[in-house]
């Protein structure tokens, strides 16, 4: 069972990438020549058999809670595409759009 | 050209910089004329900093005259005015880093990846940042923003990819050693195409803070270098644990140069393994030959040759893409023209802006690998692809354990091919089959060499050596042997201008 | 629905809680209110190219502490997800959380609705990361032309709450969201301001028939910010829901943001189609390994909690139920309470807490610990009472003046010439002056009329500008008036 056109178009806008309808056409068949060469997968027998995310398996990794300085706000802001004196500025957020 | 001091290896040099034959603003002279001469065929650099390059110099040579006036010549670190080549997708402060990404086209970091104050708290000279495949996905550096390196062996070749301007620039001469990174072979694919060495190094051996990331579990900062003890020399300065990195590794780091050097003296009791599924149909003649006269001569050296299987790597590349594209959607999710990097003009709100951004800022191929990775991570799609992967990928690590019981390290061609001609891999599968024989290192988290073992045609053929988990002292020592072995084959590359 | 049928609100509580940490919970930066914007940020909580996170012990173990404080059990293998979407406060796209590995889970809080306890049990505690602070530019979120990001808040350590869906109305809800504020805040993790944003709530609300064992459509409410809000929020979704289910109609799966001007919910976004956050094991963190001696090292250094101080204050001091349990959930209130009870009456200290002290701090607007009041103040107002120096009233007069000013009791009383009278002459004179003056009243008492006497002492007390002493004034004006009618 393949990506369609529209399929695609979602995951396209969830990753927030705009395609045009030709593009969209392009990536869909991409996706689903993918799709197919990754489902060989599905032939492999994993039962039992945990899932590796990380070549390591040390644990506790962490650090003292001993504050340090940062950047200053010049360098925090030096390649801001947009600012408002010390902030960071971007375009109106439309209300009701995903937030956490 | 005159005769270029950076045609004598990093432990040459260090030499007759202590003995005052050579300063440090000589070789990065000789490193900048060599850039002027020929990266405008070859293409090997994004940004080049003389200035940083001339100033870091004189602070080195400063040095080198107190060293040298007080006798204490240890003193003096071990990569002292030596030229290097940084991969673009390593920040560096105060010098533009892009990713080879129009997204981050005027990107100029507040802060430098560890490996570079690593790197420079060694004396080390960064000459200047090397072009890559965009965000380091690819296999032949084509897929850069900003244009194509050339393969020096031959200009209408590619150099491999992704770190192709790293291994370029070192095998034309332009830096005497490069920094590059390694996910699925991009250190090691470069240096067979362009007869340099390269190192991925065992996951979390070298800190990834400061490098843009790909696949984080799969991204390795690796060195490329003329030969196998500057390689060496090279490790030992960038490896370490990183308090900034929770995933480096706290194993002490080693002498890799004495491991190197120890290569030259035969590998009497070393178990070389050959893999079946390494060594199947499916290689080019040439190549084939190239690798296995290679074998033949480390068995005269007193190596062992032992028959191994690996039967879950024809799974590799599939477990790969997923892995490393569910890890870069996430991964490139940063992009979005708020704080730095490229924003799109004309949207009146913040999600078109942000989605119009990203659709401008990125390449094909990195939209394409967002949406493979989007798909794999989707809550239906997970068990069934990103977690099924993740799976597969444990067997393939077994599968490594198990050949490395019965062998030190076992070794395989870095790639079937010579570098290809530019524009000949257009189908995107094909292109990332290319990566067949390398990803098997970082799906396993074991590191691997890629070393010159002779020419096919006129181009270099990597031999590839892969070890067991912080193994990289075995691997120096095989790979100096095998360089031993092809001295009689191996040249640097003809350029005409040179 | 049939008319007349009874409905029951279900509510679900989400809080989420800024740590009190030193540093951020993934970098070093500093935690601290009120810096200049995008002062306190690096390469990591700034989300840059290449920077990579660090956890901060100190965190997960006061991730654990509140999870204990919960009464939850602790998981012994946790690690940290990636929960991906876009959003220009957060900084790389995704948050780090915990997903399916919170540190804690299945505990329980017990609170008290009307003098009934009721358990509401946690489901999970897990630590995460806070997002930046996004300003708009314009009168609200609507309107706002542009908006502005400060990062100084991006990366706090932040603990998510979750509890099932136990809480069956409004009071509850205000009840749970009060003693899981007392708790965080008794056990240092937290400093819990609802009005600065460093605690926050989501209800999950739905109503459905009373007696029903089924759950209606899930309603998401942000933006409560204070007790009251939660109250009222709850109230309003409540009968919103009813309404709905009573004219027939379907109550919506949606997101909806509280007025709190207004006092109405409004409508955000539709949850009909679930979220997709692509959740995956943070590669660039390692796991956790929650060890036991860990835990009990940390159970052991636990600080009490607000029942067990409730039931201490109880015990020790004599204290009644209602003054223990308001004083031991403010750390505010119990800090004075002991320092003021090591030398005064504990039960008079308590009344005084509940009272005089929480009243002035309400009316003033300024929190006790920031007050000019002193432990020492209260414990010498009391004492002066007891001794007999000054009447009640008269403290409380003083007390304010204490509230203002700071100065000691002692020196206000003196000040104000304010000590009581009990000098034998100088108040048998005082009462001498009272019945000559009033020879009707005197009379009325004469004949029986005992209720004449209290306006006999207040005419004291107003002669004495109420310094008099009532237990002296009463003994010697009976004997005065007795001399009187001789």
């Amino acid at each position: 069972m393949g990506y369609t056109v529209d399929d695609a178009k979602l995951l396209a806008d969830r990753a927030k990438l705009r395609f045009s309808r030709e593009q969209l056409e392009k990536a869909t068949q991409e996706l689903n020549d993918m799709i197919r060469y990754v489902d060989q997968l599905a032939h492999v027998d994993t039962e039992g058999v945990p899932p590796m995310s990380h070549p390591h398996s040390f644990a506790n990794v962490w650090r003292d809670d001993e504050p340090k300085e940062g950047l200053s706000a010049e360098d925090a802001l030096a390649n801001a595409p947009d600012r408002h004196g010390q902030f960071f500025r971007v375009p109106r957020i439309i209300a009701g759009e995903e937030e956490g | 050209m005159s005769e270029n001091v950076l045609d004598l290896s990093v432990h040459e040099l260090r030499r007759k910089l202590l003995q005052g034959q050579v300063t440090a603003a000589d070789m990065v002279d000789a490193a900048l004329k060599r850039i002027e001469a020929l990266d405008g065929a070859i293409g090997a650099f994004i940004t080049v900093d003389a200035e940083g390059a001339r100033v870091a110099a004189e602070k080195v040579d400063r040095m080198v005259t107190e060293a040298v006036r007080s006798g204490d010549e240890k003193a003096l670190p071990p990569l002292a005015g030596i030229p290097v080549a940084l991969k673009d997708n390593i920040c560096t402060r105060g010098l533009r880093t892009t990713a080879s990404s129009r997204i981050l086209e005027s990107f100029v970091p507040p802060y430098s990846a560890t490996v570079v104050e690593k790197l420079q708290s060694a004396g080390a000279i960064v000459v200047g940042k090397t072009n890559l495949d965009e965000f380091a996905m690819g296999s032949t550096t084509e897929s850069s923003a900003f244009h194509t390196t050339r393969n020096p062996w031959d200009l209408e070749r590619v150099p491999g990819g992704s770190s192709g301007g790293s291994a370029a620039a070192v095998a034309a001469g332009m830096a005497s050693a490069a920094v590059g990174t390694d996910t699925g072979g991009s250190v090691r694919l470069p240096s067979a195409f362009c007869g340099t060495v390269g190192l991925k190094p065992t996951y979390a051996r070298v800190s990834r803070y400061g490098v843009i990331s790909y696949g984080s579990s799969l991204d390795c900062v690796g060195p490329i270098a003329g030969n196998v003890l500057d390689c060496a020399i090279m490790l030992g300065v960038m490896a370490g644990l990183d308090p900034r990195d929770a995933t480096s590794s706290p194993e002490p780091v080693p002498d890799y140069v004495e491991s190197a050097r120890s290569g030259l003296d035969g590998l009497q009791g070393v178990r070389i393994g050959v893999p079946a599924e390494f060594f199947a149909p499916g290689i080019a003649s040439g190549v084939r030959e190239t690798v296995e006269r290679t074998l033949h001569r480390l068995e005269e050296a007193g190596a062992e040759l032992v028959d191994v299987s690996l039967p879950h790597v024809e799974y590799s590349v599939a477990v790969y893409y997923l892995v490393a594209t569910a890890e870069a959607s996430s991964n490139l999710a940063r992009y979005d023209g708020v704080r730095y990097g490229l924003r799109a003009e004309g949207k009146d709100d913040v999600g078109s802006t942000i989605a119009a951004s990203r659709t401008e800022g990125f390449g094909q191929e990195v939209q394409r690998r967002i949406l493979l990775g989007s798909h794999a991570l989707s809550a239906g799609n997970y068990a069934a692809y990103f977690d099924k992967a993740m799976r597969v990928r444990t067997l393939i690590r077994r599968d490594i354990e198990a050949a490395l019981e019965k062998c030190d390290c076992f070794v395989s061609p870095t790639s079937s091919t010579t570098a290809f001609k530019i524009g000949e891999v257009r189908d995107p599968l094909a292109m990332y089959l290319q990566d067949i024989y390398t990803i098997v290192a970082n799906l396993a988290g074991v590191p691997a060499i890629s070393v010159p073992c002779g020419l096919h045609q006129g181009l270099p053929v990597g031999f590839q050596v892969f070890g067991p988990m912080f193994g990289e002292p075995t691997l120096f020592r095989v790979a100096a042997a095998v360089e031993q072995a092809s001295a009689g084959e191996m040249r640097r590359p003809k350029l005409e201008v040179m | 629905m049939p008319a007349g049928t009874e409905y029951e609100v279900v509510v679900g509580m989400e809080v989420h809680a800024e740590l009190a940490t030193r540093s951020k919970v993934f970098c070093s930066c500093p935690v601290s209110f009120g810096a200049p914007p995008n002062t306190q940020t690096c390469p990591v909580c700034l989300g840059m190219p290449g920077a990579l996170p660090m956890l901060n012990r100190r965190a997960v173990e006061f991730t654990i502490r509140a999870a204990l404080a919960l009464n939850c059990q602790i998981t012994p293998f946790s690690k940290f997800f990636r929960k991906n979407y876009f959003y220009p406060d957060l900084a790389k796209g995704f948050q780090i959380t915990q997903f399916d590995a919170p540190i804690g889970h299945d505990g329980w809080l017990d609170v008290e609705v009307d003098g009934e306890v009721k358990r509401i049990r946690i489901r999970r505690v897990h630590l995460e990361e806070e997002t930046a602070k996004l300003t708009h530019a314009g009168d609200d979120i609507i309107t706002a032309g542009n908006s502005l990001l400060d990062f100084n808040r991006s990366g706090i350590g932040l603990i998510e709450i979750v509890t099932e869906p136990d809480i069956r109305s409004a009071e509850e809800a205000r009840a749970y969201l009060k003693k899981l504020r007392a708790t965080l805040v008794a056990v240092g993790v937290s400093d819990c301001k609802l009005e600065e944003g460093s605690m926050r709530c989501e209800a999950n609300i739905s109503v459905r028939p009373k007696g029903s064992d089924k759950y209606g459509n899930l309603v998401e409410l942000k933006n409560i910010a204070s007790f009251r809000a939660v109250y009222r929020a709850i109230q309003y979704e409540a009968a919103r829901q009813s309404q709905v289910l009573e004219s027939g109609g379907v109550v919506r799966r949606e997101t909806r943001h509280w007025d709190d001007a207004k006092g109405e919910t409004a409508f955000m976004r539709s949850k009909e189609q679930a979220a997709e956050y692509c959740y995956f094991p943070e590669p660039d963190l390692m796991p956790l390994e929650i060890s036991e001696e860990w835990v009990e090292e940390i159970r052991r250094g636990m600080p009490e909690l607000p029942d067990a101080r409730a039931a201490r204050y109880m015990r020790d001091y004599g204290l009644n139920k209602e003054d223990a349990q308001q004083i031991a959930e403010s750390k505010e209130l119990w800090w004075f309470f002991e320092q003021t009870a090591a030398k005064a009456d504990g039960p008079e200290v308590a009344k005084w807490l509940v009272g005089e002290i929480s009243a002035a701090a309400n009316a003033s607007g300024v929190e006790l610990s920031q007050s000019r009041l002193r432990p020492e103040h209260i414990a010498e107002l009391i004492s002066m009472m007891e001794s007999g120096k000054i009447s009640g009233k008269i403290a409380k007069s003083v007390f304010e003046d204490v509230w203002a000013t700071g100065k000691a009791p002692a020196d206000i009383v003196r000040e104000r010439g304010l000590s009581q009278i009990s000098d034998e002459g100088e108040l048998r004179a005082i009462v001498r002056r009272v019945i000559e003056a009033n020879p009707g009243p005197v009379q009325d008492f004469g004949a029986g009329k005992e209720r004449a006497i209290s306006f006999l002492v207040g005419q004291v007390m107003k002669e004495s500008r109420g310094r008099a002493n009532p237990q002296e004034t009463n003994r010697i004006l009976r004997e005065e008036l007795a001399r009187a009618m001789e």
